[in-house]
């Protein structure tokens, strides 16, 4: 027999082990953003800010007079977040605090509604960290489609499935050279842990891209979350990168995938919204993985 | 501090108990765990603390922790209420 409490419990010891999110958020079950919201805030420690914007996350908090978060969290129109994070930033700055200023946004507001203060931010130059958790679809008012929503998936307003690809949201934010950008994946929440950290020791404007699967709105059994988060990984659908300073870095689990992946049909055939998708969508979306895999290798070699 | 502010306090259960919101309840076989950590890491909620104890008041019953499990030690049954 296995004694436990005898055994150390090695994945555990390499993180904090206080939650700043208590127990009792109103996100659905298996949700992939509380998954996330906990390393990040892990990462961050206590002398933190959280900007949050309309998103799912403003609305696990809680109901007044209570919330589940124990760090300050400032809810902010859907189109201010990273406007309102660089004044913050300043205002830390000038008082002589080391505060990190963190905003946790969805993809709607940093995609399609953020996208403004986002740009204007990363071109101040301010000292903040923008995190974009990713579902691909405004899950907080029922799965409408976003500039995020990748081609072929069915949200409640395209039935038919999106006629058109999903928006690369990371090279416009590399557009704009930060110090320090990368994607995250809510199946790899270590892997997400060690980016904020590393993330929020730089000074300037950060970003980080996390995948983060969504049960209800993906339409897949709740169990599933993380296995999916990995086989968008294992698949090339996601490619985990950081780049620091211009300098691109592929991690492990993308390296093995695009030296082996899996085929794309595993990600799909799991999937409610990619229910009945056409044959040629599924070779155009192959076609596009193929693509955005080719071009961060070819700049990882340093060939363009 | 103005107790009159729209400030709301940090606190469990902020949203209730979320425990009555389960259909499936995790069951772990302590014979079959080898301590590996990896149902704790990827609990969306945190109710897994470090000796592998699950909170059942506020488990939501999503299920991840028994289909992440690698010794297949944690079961999903039926609530009965």
């Amino acid at each position: 027999m296995t004694d436990i409490s005898r055994r150390s419990v090695t994945n555990l010891s390499a993180i904090p082990k206080e939650e700043y999110i208590y127990k009792c958020t109103s996100a659905c079950a298996g949700c992939s953003s509380s998954l996330c919201l906990r390393y990040v805030l892990k990462a961050a420690g206590p002398d933190s800010v959280l900007v949050v914007p309309a998103c799912c996350t403003s609305v696990i908090q809680g109901i007044y007079p209570a919330t589940a978060m124990n760090v300050p969290v400032y809810n902010v129109a859907f189109a201010a977040a990273a406007a309102c994070a660089s004044g913050m930033s300043e205002a830390f700055a000038a008082t002589g605090r080391d505060t990190n200023v963190i905003v946790y946004a969805g993809d709607g507001g940093t995609v399609d509604i953020g996208i403004q203060s986002l740009s204007g931010a990363f071109e101040r130059g301010a000292n903040f960290l923008y995190i974009c958790y990713d579902n691909e679809a405004y899950g907080n008012t029922g799965m409408q489609r976003s500039g995020s929503t990748p081609l072929g998936a069915r949200t409640t307003t395209t039935p038919g499935g999106k006629p058109t690809a999903k928006k690369d949201l990371d090279r416009i934010v590399q557009a704009h050279n930060p110090p320090y950008m990368a994607t995250a994946c809510s199946a790899y929440p270590l892997d997400l842990y060690k980016k904020v950290r590393k993330a929020l020791s730089i000074k300037g404007p950060k970003f980080i891209h996390i995948l983060a699967p969504c049960p209800p709105g993906w339409r897949y059994p709740t169990e599933k979350t993380v296995e999916m988060g990995k086989l968008a990984v294992k698949t090339g659908m996601w490619v985990l990168y950081e780049r620091e300073f211009g300098k691109l870095t592929i991690n492990g689990p993308s390296k093995a995938a695009m030296r082996k992946p899996e085929p794309l049909e595993d990600y799909i055939r799991g999937q409610g919204r990619f229910k009945n998708l056409s044959p040629e969508t599924l070779d155009l979306m192959r076609q596009q993985v193929e693509q955005n895999i080719q071009r961060l290798a070819r700049e990882e070699e340093g060939i363009c | 501090m103005r107790e009159r502010l729209a400030l709301s306090r940090p606190g469990e259960a902020a949203s209730g108990k979320t425990g009555s919101w389960r259909t499936f309840r995790p069951v772990v076989d302590k014979e079959a765990c080898n301590a590996c950590g990896l149902c704790a890491q990827y609990c969306p909620d945190g109710v897994i603390d470090e000796e592998l104890n699950v909170d059942l008041e506020f488990c939501k019953g999503c299920g991840i922790c028994a289909n992440e499990c690698p010794k297949k030690a944690i079961a999903m049954v039926r609530e009965e209420r």
